[in-house]
Formats: structure tokens, C-alpha cells, sequence
């Protein structure tokens, strides 16, 4: 009799636990539950195809997905502070196109690589300036540099032109090969280190704690003394050079540069972020959730080109993923909001 | 005169008669309207022709924007009911019929309908951010529009249906006509009812409003479901101009300058006040500005940075700071050349 009710304690005391450490952990649960459904779809692929989970197949989704990595990285950043940049896409496409342009037109790798990520952390600093300075809200702004950036990327050159720069190419035809099938190219370094530095700057440095508190609350944290406005500007060009990044390294990836690349791609990167578990109200996130979303992305995509199905599953499946996410997320909000 | 210099309707209508008389400088024929067996042609009623499916998609925007929301969706709603419409058309029997194709463009409104349901559920009920929930069919939609035209472009002869986009009324475009008759219509519903006022109180604060007795949540739903409504109606048009359904071309950009016309005629994406004649003044600026692109011979692809500079201009024209400095700038002037005047008196 007494045992029953020892039994019962303890589960109720260990449900009492689950809801403890749910409720305190809240920021982290819709990461968790991220990386839950990229192992759940890992395992699923596995299981149903049975030659997924190869190494080949793995370095492929990193490689393949490197500019796409970068760039959540950036809008990390962004919608941490609450706002949102929808010029990735297009910085992307013109810093690409510019990469190939002055390439072809004869000028070194060195002055051309350093000059492309400049221009996408020029737009971004100006996207920041008209947030912070012009009262603009990210939305609105960022569309002009979506605009202006496409334009210009069309100014540049109407029709995609092919690189033939090896220093630039063996960007990605470098292999390093190790272990048993497993090889990364030095893009795919550069979005590790991307993602390495993004994760680190954000936790440890007091710029990135500061992009945390303006999320929270603006207010308090320029109360608090900290320098909004600066913070505010910097996340934005923090993600444009991400997008210059981005455009060396998907030029790099398929070897010429297209001033219509990249369409779309902003909407992508906002989907992989929040599927990473970054509320887009801001203050809460991670880039390593970001990575994980932009996994999942990627191998929804691979997972529908091995079914041989159409493509266009892949951006319904990524919606309602997407929809998915945001009502778990909207529950764990609703939910720590409530005992308040 | 002070009181028309506040007028928040100023700046874009004197955008918009500066675009148009720089366009009849630079050529008289910009604004000559002829009559041809009683149907009206001209470089301006071509751009009304044209601007109709922005004009559609942007009216529902403003409601939306006004609730303190907005709709990514409607150029992958414009899409979903343009290729719903012309797969039925082009699988029926008879294309040419006018049953076939009245029955095609019901089906294309309904689904068009029930996207707006789906968002307005998602906004208003889950209370989801309205980009976010609204983003979900963005991404979507245009996937369900190429399964449903399974990939290809479905091309269409139906006399009854390429009416919509090319036809006259009573010497006007249709497409005019449709575009106009929403216009009315939305703007008599808002304005002569308590509706508007109750938007806009939904979109200040919805949480007082809800306080106050507005049913917030049922106008924000039904802004959802409106603007769905219209963008199908503009999906309808422009698979109608081109008769075919291009799942990918459809509404391509369409939500960013719909949005652009609503901010341009003065409707704070804050939400709160809005202007219908403002987004009608934004949607005609924009048709104006892209006209004055392709006639000075910028590649339509190039157009993007003339948008940028004109979004980068109007909205610094619109931000408080500027104005701030400007004022500040015309009273330290004006104090200056006071105390210029006002030396030789001491002198004297």
C-alpha cells in the first residue's frame, strides 16, 4: 500500500520536474525541439531509403548548404534585436555578380574577395542607419535594400558570368579528405567559422549580450546604459557582410555569378532561423539553433530529390514546418507569460 | 493653408503630379487620350489597365496594415487562384464557354477565400505574428500552385475569360472597372460605417479596443479574408492578360509593392490610421514611376534601384528626425539673418 503511493509520489514528482525544467528552460525548448525533428527526419530518411545516412551525404548538406548557413547566421543577429533583413538575397546575388565581374575583368582574387564582402556591409550599414537614425521600421528599409541591391546587381551585369579565377574556385574544389567518405571544402569551413564565431560573439562578448538585452526591451536596455543605437546598426551590418560572404561563397560554389540568384532566399533564411527556435519578436535565439534549422531545411531538400518528387514539396513542406514550429512556439510563450 | 501643408495626402499627390508632368515634358503624348470606336486609349489608360491587380492586391493590404498586420501571401494566393481558374478552364470540354469559365472563376475566388481564412485563423485566432503566419503560405502557395499546374505553364484559349484583363466597358478597361469598383466599395464599407473607425482602434491597440467592446478579433480575421479575396480577384486578371498560369511569375514581388503603395500614401505600417485615397495616390505613383522607367530605356531588370531611391526618399521625407533637423536648421537662419537686419538699428 505504502509503495503505491511512494510509486505515485516519485511520478508525480518527476512530471513536477519535467514541467520545472520546461518552464525554466523555456528559451531553449523550441531549439530542442529543432534538433528533435532533424534527428527524427535523419532517422526517418535512414530507415525508409537506407543509404542516407552515408558520409558523402552528410558533407553534402553542409557544402550545399554553406551560403545558406552564413546567412541565417547574419539574420540571427538581426531578428535577435527584433528586427528582420530581407536584402540577404539580393546582397547575395550582387556581391556574387561583382565577385565574377571584376574577376573576368582582370583584377587579383586579393583585392577582389575583401571589396565584395565590403559592399554587403556597406548596404547593411545603410539599412542600419535608416532603422536607427531615420525611425524606419527593418521592414521597410530593408526592402530598399532588397530593391537597391537587385537593381544594381542587374546594373552590373544582365546575364550570369562564369569565373575562371582558380583562387576563387578552389574554394570549393579543394577537397579535404578524412575518415572514412567524409570531406569538407574550405566554404564549408568558412560557414563553420561563421557559425563558430557568430555562436561565440553572442554568448561571450558584451556586444553580443547587449543584441540580446535590445531584444528584450529596447527601453531597459538603453536605460541600462547600454549603447542601443550602435548595437542596432552593427547587427545590420553584421548580416549584410554575411551576405557579401555569402555571395563569394555560393559564386565559388557554382562557379559563376547570376544577378538572379538568390530570389526568394531571405524568406528561406527567415524560415530556417525561426525553425531554429529564434522568436522573431527577438531577444530569445541561438545561431546554433540556426545551424539546425538551416539542416532541417536542407534535408527536407535532399530528402525530396531522393524521392524523386517535385521540388515545389519542399517549400510546402517547409511551411507547414514552419507553422509547425511557430504554434509551438507561441505555446511556450503563452505558457511562460502565464504565471506572471 | 497651413492646415492643407499638414495634410498627410501633400507629399505623395505632389509626387505623383511631378511624375506626371516630368512625363508629359519629356513627351506630350504621355497624357493624350483617344477614342477609338468608343473605347479609350492612351499611355494613361494603359498603366490604370496594367496597375489593376496592384491596385486590388494593395487595397487589401491597407485594411490589413491598418489592424497592425500585414499579408506576404497575396502574390502566392494570386498564383494558387490563377492556376485553379485556368486548370479548370483548360480541362473542361469547352474553354469558350461562359458557364465553364463563370464556374472557374467562382472555384478560383473560393480557394482564393479560404486562403484568407487560413491566414486570418492563423493571425487572429493562434495570434501568430502576422509576417510570420502570413509567411507560411507565401512559402506554400507557390508550391501548391505548380502542383496544380503541374509544373508547366497552362496556356488557355477562352474569349470569355481574356475579356477580364482586355476587355471595355462603357469605353474603360475592365480591369479598370474591377479595380475601381473595389476601391468604392472597400472604402464605402470603412467609411460610411463604424467599421474604419473600429480598425483603426484594433490596429492602435488592439488590447483597449478589445476592452472597449470591438470585437478585435473578428476584424482582424476579416481583413485577412478580404485581402485574400482581392488578391485572387488580381491573380484572376493577371493569368487573364497573359492567359496562362505561371505559378512562378504570378504576384512575383507583388507583396513589396503592394506594401511600398500603402506606406507611400501615408498608412503607417504601424498600424492605426490608414488612407484608401493614399494607397490609390501610392499605387498610381508606382505605375507613373515604372512607365518613366521603361521610357527612359532602363532594362525593366535595373528598375529595382529607381524603387530603392524612391522608397530611401519618401520614407526620410516621412521621418520625424529630418524634419527635426530641418526646422532646426530654417530657425537658426532665420535668427541669423534677424540679427543681421537687426545691427544697423543698434547702430543707429
Amino acid at each position: 500500500m505504502t509503495t503505491v503511493v511512494t510509486a505515485d509520489n516519485r511520478r508525480t514528482s518527476s512530471a513536477q520536474q519535467v514541467r520545472t525544467f520546461v518552464s525554466r528552460h523555456a528559451s531553449v525548448m523550441p531549439t530542442l525541439a529543432a534538433v528533435a525533428v532533424f534527428v527524427l527526419l535523419l532517422v526517418g530518411a535512414q530507415a525508409y531509403f537506407g543509404n542516407f545516412l552515408t558520409p558523402r551525404n552528410m558533407s553534402a548538406l553542409l557544402l550545399d548548404n554553406a551560403y545558406l548557413l552564413i546567412l541565417a547566421v547574419g539574420m540571427t543577429f538581426v531578428i535577435l534585436t527584433a528586427g528582420i533583413d530581407l536584402s540577404v538575397g539580393s546582397v547575395m546575388a550582387l556581391t556574387g555578380i561583382l565577385c565574377a565581374k571584376l574577376l573576368a575583368d582582370g583584377l587579383p582574387a586579393a583585392v577582389v574577395v575583401p571589396a565584395t564582402i565590403l559592399v554587403g556591409s556597406l548596404i547593411g550599414a545603410l539599412i542600419g542607419l535608416l532603422v536607427q537614425y531615420f525611425d524606419v521600421q527593418p521592414f521597410i528599409a530593408s526592402l530598399a535594400g532588397l530593391f537597391l541591391a537587385r537593381g544594381l546587381a542587374f546594373v552590373v551585369s544582365l546575364d550570369s558570368i562564369r569565373v575562371e579565377a582558380t583562387s576563387v574556385l578552389s574554394l570549393q574544389t579543394t577537397r579535404f579528405r578524412f575518415g572514412t567518405g567524409w570531406y569538407i571544402t574550405p566554404t564549408g569551413i568558412m560557414a563553420l567559422l561563421v557559425v563558430a564565431i557568430g555562436a561565440l560573439v553572442l554568448l561571450y562578448t558584451r556586444f553580443g549580450r547587449t543584441v540580446y538585452a535590445v531584444g528584450g526591451s529596447e527601453q531597459s536596455a538603453r536605460l541600462m546604459g547600454l549603447n542601443a543605437a550602435r548595437t542596432k546598426i552593427l547587427v545590420y551590418v553584421i548580416s549584410g557582410t554575411c551576405a557579401g560572404l555569402a555571395g563569394l561563397v555560393l559564386t565559388a560554389y557554382s562557379g559563376a555569378g547570376y544577378p538572379r540568384n538568390g530570389i526568394g532566399t531571405e524568406l528561406d533564411v527567415i524560415a530556417a532561423v525561426v525553425i531554429g527556435g529564434t522568436l522573431l519578436s527577438g531577444g530569445t535565439g541561438y545561431v546554433l539553433g540556426s545551424m539546425i534549422g538551416v539542416f532541417v531545411y536542407g534535408t527536407i531538400k535532399t530528402v525530396i530529390s531522393f524521392l524523386g518528387a517535385e521540388q515545389s514539396w519542399t517549400r510546402i513542406i517547409v511551411g507547414l514546418l514552419l507553422l509547425l514550429f511557430i504554434v509551438i512556439q507561441r505555446f511556450i510563450v503563452f505558457r511562460s507569460e502565464r504565471p506572471r | 493653408m497651413t492646415r492643407m501643408m499638414r495634410h498627410r495626402l501633400l507629399w505623395p499627390s505632389v509626387c505623383l503630379v511631378a511624375l506626371i508632368v516630368l512625363n508629359t515634358i519629356a513627351r506630350p503624348q504621355f497624357i493624350s487620350i483617344t477614342l477609338r470606336d468608343g473605347e479609350l486609349y492612351g499611355p494613361l489608360i494603359d498603366s490604370l489597365r496594367q496597375g489593376a491587380p496592384l491596385m486590388l492586391v494593395a487595397l487589401g493590404m491597407t485594411v490589413v496594415i491598418a489592424t497592425r498586420g500585414i499579408d506576404l501571401s497575396v502574390g502566392a494566393v494570386m498564383a494558387v487562384s490563377g492556376a485553379v481558374t485556368l486548370t479548370i478552364i483548360s480541362g473542361s470540354g469547352q474553354p469558350g464557354s461562359l458557364g465553364t469559365v463563370a464556374f472557374a472563376i467562382t472555384a478560383g475566388l473560393v480557394v482564393a477565400f479560404g486562403l484568407g481564412i487560413w491566414n486570418g485563423f492563423l493571425v487572429a485566432v493562434l495570434r501568430i505574428q502576422p509576417i510570420i503566419a502570413t509567411l507560411v503560405l507565401m512559402l506554400a502557395g507557390r508550391g501548391v500552385a505548380l502542383l496544380i499546374t503541374g509544373g508547366f505553364i497552362a496556356t488557355v484559349v477562352s474569349p470569355p475569360f481574356k475579356y477580364l484583363a482586355s476587355g471595355y466597358l462603357l469605353g474603360l478597361p475592365v480591369a479598370f472597372i474591377i479595380a475601381a469598383a473595389a476601391v468604392v466599395l472597400v472604402a464605402v464599407v470603412e467609411r460610411r460605417t463604424a467599421l474604419g473607425v473600429l480598425t483603426e482602434a484594433v490596429g492602435i491597440n488592439p488590447e483597449a479596443s478589445r476592452l472597449a467592446g470591438v470585437r478585435a478579433r473578428g476584424i482582424t480575421f476579416s481583413a485577412y479574408v478580404l485581402s485574400a479575396t482581392l488578391a485572387g480577384v488580381a491573380g484572376l486578371i493577371y493569368s487573364s492578360n497573359i492567359m496562362a498560369a505561371d505559378a512562378n511569375a504570378a504576384g512575383y514581388l507583388i507583396e513589396l509593392y503592394a506594401i511600398l503603395a500603402v506606406v507611400l500614401g501615408g498608412t503607417s505600417l504601424m498600424g492605426g490610421k490608414f488612407s484608401i485615397a493614399g494607397t490609390v495616390i501610392g499605387v498610381l505613383i508606382i505605375q507613373t514611376l515604372n512607365s518613366t522607367i521603361l521610357f527612359l530605356g532602363v532594362p525593366s531588370a535595373e528598375s529595382p534601384v529607381f524603387f530603392a531611391a524612391v522608397v530611401i526618399l519618401v520614407v526620410l521625407i516621412q521621418a520625424p528626425r529630418l524634419h527635426q533637423l530641418v526646422r532646426g536648421q530654417l530657425d537658426r537662419q532665420r535668427s541669423r539673418t534677424r540679427d543681421r537686419r537687426g545691427d544697423p538699428e543698434v547702430v543707429a
